[in-house]
C-alpha cells in the first residue's frame, strides 16, 4: 500500500535472502502466513468476521437494508463495498475520505464477489423495479503488515457466508441465511528480484516491483485479477501466480469451510 | 433521553431487564497489547459493547501549526465502525464523534506528562467495533489502557462510567434500552487517586440528590473499573516478561578478546 521509505539494510536483507531462496519469516515461496478467521464477531451487523493473515488483520461487516434497485438490474439486489484504512492500522495511514490505495483494494474485493456472483443477487430481489436487498461490505483494517487484498478479501467472504438476511425486522417474513452460489479466494504474489513470492508482509510489499492478485471460484476458474506496483511482471510469472492462487484456494477454501 | 416512558425497566425487587441489580456493572473484560503495528493497544468489552483503542507517538505532529513548543499534545478519535449499530452509520466523523473525540483528547491530555515531549503529538485512535450505550465511557477506558501500554508516563490510568436514571431510580452503566428510554444519563471519568473528575457530561433531569447519589455510585464504580485497567496491564507485563526471561545476553565474552 503506501510506500513508505525501506531502509537500504532491509532491502538488501530482503534481497539477499531470496537469492539464497529464503525469505525474512521463514516461509517457503508459496507459502501463506498463519490464517485465522472468527466470524458473528459483531451482533449490530447481519454478517460479521474478523481475520487475521500473519499480523495483518481486518474487520468486516454486512449490513442489508431495503432499497430500490438500478435501473439496468431492476431484479437484482445491490452489492457496495467499501475499505477504510483506519489510522489505527499502521502509522502511514491518515483520516479522511477514502484515498487511491482503499479504493482500490475496496473495488478489487468487491470484483472478486460480483463476478463469481457469490451472492444470488437474483434471490435479493423483493419486488422488481422497486424493492431489492441492499448489502454494504465494510472492511475496517485493524492492524497492517502486508497483503491487504487476501486479508480483505477473506475478511469480506466470510462476512458475507455468516450474514443472515433481516427480513423479519423489515416486515418481510421470516430471515433467511444469504443465499451464496460459490467462494471467491483471492491470492496475492509479488515479484521481487524475479521470485514470485506469495502472500507478502509489509516489508516484503515495499520492495516489491510488481503485484498480482488472482481470485479463483471453486472450480479453479479466474474471476478477477490486479496488477500492481510499477514493475513489470513475465509471462512465466503470471501463470506462476495464478497456478499458486488456484491451488492456496483450494486449501484456503477448505479452511474456513 | 426518551423522556419518562411507561417502559417498565426495573422490576418490583430492584432487577433490571438484563437482571443486574441497580448499581452493578456490565461484565466487562480489558485485554492489553492486541495489534502489533501500533505503539499501544487495548480492546475493552463492557456488556455487549466492544472497542478497540490503539497509540501512535509521540510522533511528529501534524499538521504543524498545532505544535506546542513547550509540550504535547494528545489527540484523540473516537469513531464509530458502520456495522456498529443497528442502522448502518456513515463511515467518517459526524457532529457528535467530533464532541467525544474532543473531550476524550482534553481529558487525557491532562493524565499525560505531556512536557516531557515538546512539539509532538500523541495520537489514540478510538473504534467502536459494536456499541450498545456507554461506548464512549469504553473507549475511553480502553485509550487509557492503551496510553500506558504504548509506555506513556501518565499520572493515573483513567476510568470511566456512565452513571443514569432509569424509572425514577439512579442506575449505573445504562444499556441500550435504558438509555434510549431512560430520563437521565451522566458519563463520567475520573483519576482514582485524587478524585479529580476528568470528563462529565449530562443530559436528561435529575435533581441535586439524585445527582450526588448518581455520582457517588460512579465514583465507586470508577475504582471497580480501574482495577480491572491495572489488572489488563498487568497481565500484559507479565507475558512480556516471561519471554525476555529466557534469553538473557550477556555479552561476557567481549572482554576476552580485548585481552
Amino acid at each position: 500500500m503506501a510506500r513508505s521509505i525501506v531502509s537500504e539494510i532491509k532491502r538488501d536483507h530482503i534481497h539477499k535472502l531470496i537469492a539464497d531462496g529464503k525469505r525474512v519469516d521463514g516461509r517457503a515461496w508459496d507459502q501463506v502466513r498463519e490464517i485465522s478467521v472468527q466470524t458473528n464477531v459483531v451482533e449490530t451487523a447481519e454478517g460479521s468476521s474478523r481475520v487475521k493473515i500473519g499480523n495483518t488483520e481486518v474487520i468486516v461487516g454486512v449490513k442489508m437494508t431495503v432499497g430500490e434497485p438500478f435501473a439496468d438490474t431492476p431484479n437484482k439486489g445491490v452489492l457496495s463495498t467499501n475499505a477504510e484504512l483506519i489510522p489505527m492500522a499502521s502509522p502511514s495511514f491518515e483520516s479522511g475520505p477514502p484515498d487511491e490505495n482503499s479504493i482500490e483494494l475496496a473495488r478489487v474485493v468487491d470484483r472478486g464477489i460480483r463476478e463469481s456472483q457469490m451472492i444470488d443477487l437474483e434471490k435479493l430481489c423483493i419486488e422488481p423495479g422497486k424493492k431489492v436487498w441492499i448489502n454494504f461490505v465494510d472492511i475496517y483494517v485493524l492492524d497492517f503488515d502486508g497483503n491487504l487484498f487476501d486479508a480483505c478479501n477473506l475478511g469480506a467472504v466470510t462476512a458475507i457466508k455468516s450474514a443472515i438476511v433481516p427480513a423479519k425486522a423489515n416486515g418481510l417474513g421470516e430471515d433467511y441465511p444469504m443465499p451464496i452460489t460459490c467462494t471467491p479466494i483471492s491470492v496475492t504474489s509479488v515479484q521481487i528480484e524475479n521470485s514470485i513470492l506469495v502472500d507478502p508482509t509489509l516489508d516484503e510489499e515495499k520492495v516489491a516491483a510488481a503485484r498480482l492478485t488472482v481470485t479463483t471460484d471453486d472450480n479453479g476458474d479466474l474471476r478477477a485479477m490486479q496488477k500492481g506496483l510499477s514493475g513489470a511482471l513475465t509471462l512465466e510469472q503470471v501463470k506462476t501466480a495464478i497456478e499458486t492462487s488456484r491451488r492456496l484456494g483450494i486449501e484456503i477454501r477448505k479452511l474456513i469451510g | 433521553m426518551g423522556g419518562n416512558s411507561d417502559m417498565k425497566l426495573i422490576d418490583e425487587n430492584g432487577i433490571r431487564i438484563d437482571g443486574r441489580k441497580v448499581d452493578e456493572l456490565r461484565p466487562i473484560k480489558i485485554e492489553a497489547g492486541v495489534l502489533k503495528s501500533a505503539d499501544g493497544s487495548a480492546y475493552v468489552e463492557i456488556g455487549k459493547n466492544k472497542v478497540l483503542a490503539a497509540v501512535y507517538g509521540p510522533r511528529e505532529c501534524h499538521p504543524r501549526h498545532m505544535q506546542n513548543p513547550a509540550k504535547a499534545i494528545v489527540q484523540c478519535k473516537y469513531n464509530m465502525i458502520s456495522f456498529s449499530v443497528s442502522d448502518r452509520k456513515r463511515p467518517g466523523p459526524d457532529r457528535r464523534s467530533v464532541e467525544i473525540s474532543k473531550l476524550i483528547s482534553e481529558a487525557m491530555e491532562y493524565v499525560v506528562f505531556t512536557e516531557n515531549y515538546p512539539r509532538t503529538s500523541i495520537d489514540v485512535y478510538i473504534e467502536v467495533l459494536q456499541a450498545n450505550a456507554g461506548t464512549r465511557c469504553a473507549g475511553l477506558t480502553a485509550a487509557a489502557v492503551a496510553l500506558a501500554d504504548a509506555g506513556i508516563p501518565m499520572k493515573d490510568i483513567v476510568p470511566a462510567v456512565a452513571v443514569g436514571k432509569v424509572n425514577d431510580q439512579v442506575v449505573l452503566d445504562l444499556n441500550k434500552e435504558e438509555d434510549n428510554y431512560g430520563q437521565a444519563d451522566l458519563p463520567i471519568a475520573m483519576i482514582p487517586r485524587t478524585g479529580e473528575v476528568l470528563l462529565m457530561q449530562m443530559d436528561g433531569h435529575l435533581t441535586q440528590a439524585e445527582f450526588d447519589k448518581a455520582l457517588e455510585m460512579g465514583v465507586k464504580a470508577c475504582h471497580e473499573i480501574y482495577e480491572l485497567q491495572k489488572d489488563a496491564l498487568r497481565r500484559r507485563y507479565a507475558i512480556v516478561n516471561g519471554e525476555t526471561e529466557e534469553e538473557p545476553k550477556e555479552p561476557a565474552e567481549d572482554v576476552n578478546e580485548e585481552a
